[in-house]
């Protein structure tokens, strides 16, 4: 059974599930994006164990080079506005399909994973510079925390990455039907997601490190 | 099953809206603009003195969550609208968690940081 076909069941069958002004069960798009909401706040749970772990441990360099010695803020400035932008362009892409306007989805949701390619490229770039100059997870319990911190980050993004070829492909082989439009609503939740998880980031790592 | 399901297509809950719009293009612009407002005062809170020296972690803080309400409010269109109940409720259970993770753990590391004492100092102390 597909997570629709269980959530149009969940909402026909249960009489208990209305909306809170009592009109009758609530809408499938309002179900499935509670349930993807859910999700996004245990994902952000486990993401808040590693922000500790990296609050306990920031001060912890064993000797080693320390957060002003390895952050190069216009790198990170440029990360950052690659993810504020593909936000934007997700969103924009969201409702162009919803106006069945197929050519501005394709754009936007180009831009946008261009834009997130981007952010992973330049990301991976300054984890092989920091490795090359001797300061890789291993070479102390900061970097290690940093590395783990940054680096689950940047898998979600890969994942990111990925779930925007799929759905794209979805659009242009099924078209904008109702299921695909939701799962395009979870994806840009998703993506909105990783914004926020970022924004923590990097007051917490690279503004506050490189004071 | 109500009777009127028949009629529906297959995955259309009675009530369901599917093409109601999530958000519009102004509200994505407006949010956009906020963010990027909000990232360049926490670049420069960060690298200028414009701010008292030790309340520059404060203000970090402070330009962190308000960047974070903005994206909930104009990306995730979080609102205090009937359908939003659940999704503010949940929010607000998210949050009370992240908060006893992160403050649980550093008050216990400083504490265990600061009240145990290195091996060295101890044999010190029992010659």
């Amino acid at each position: 059974m597909t997570v629709e076909a269980a959530a149009t069941e969940f909402t026909d069958g249960s009489a208990q599930m209305t909306a809170a002004d009592g009109a009758g069960p609530a809408p499938v798009r309002i179900v499935v994006a509670y349930g993807f909401w859910i999700f996004l706040l245990s994902d952000i749970i486990m993401f808040s164990a590693l922000f500790a772990t990296y609050a306990v441990l920031s001060g912890r360099t064993a000797g080693g080079p320390g957060p002003h010695d390895l952050f190069e803020l216009r790198n990170v400035a440029i990360e950052t506005l690659c993810l504020l932008f593909s936000s934007y362009t997700c969103g924009l892409g969201l409702l162009a399909v919803e106006q069945r306007r197929l050519k501005y989805f394709y754009v936007a949701f180009g831009v946008t994973f261009a834009l997130g390619l981007s952010f992973l490229g330049l990301e991976l770039a300054e984890f092989s510079r920091m490795i090359a100059a001797g300061a890789g997870p291993s070479r102390s319990a900061f970097l290690s925390a940093f590395f783990s911190l940054v680096g689950l980050h940047g898998v979600h993004i890969t994942v990111g990455l990925t779930w925007i070829v799929f759905i794209t492909a979805q659009v242009a082989v099924r078209g904008p039907l109702d299921f695909v439009l939701r799962r395009l609503r979870c994806f840009s939740l998703f993506w909105h997601a990783l914004d926020i998880i970022w924004v923590a980031l990097l007051s917490l790592v690279y503004l506050m490190g490189a004071r | 099953m109500h009777d009127s399901a028949k009629s529906r297509p297959v995955d259309r809950a009675p009530g369901a809206d599917e093409d109601a719009p999530s958000g519009s293009i102004l509200s994505y612009s407006v949010g956009f603009a906020f963010a990027l407002l909000l990232t360049g005062a926490s670049f420069l809170v960060s690298q200028t003195d414009v701010l008292w020296e030790p309340g520059v972690p404060v203000g970090l803080a402070v330009l962190a969550i308000a960047q974070m309400g903005v994206h909930l409010v104009f990306f995730f269109h979080l609102s205090s609208g009937p359908d939003n109940t659940n999704n503010v409720l949940a929010l607000a259970f998210g949050v009370l968690i992240v908060t006893l993770v992160v403050s649980g753990s550093l008050w216990i590391m400083w504490h265990l940081n600061v009240n145990m004492m290195p091996a060295s100092v101890i044999m010190e102390m029992q010659r």
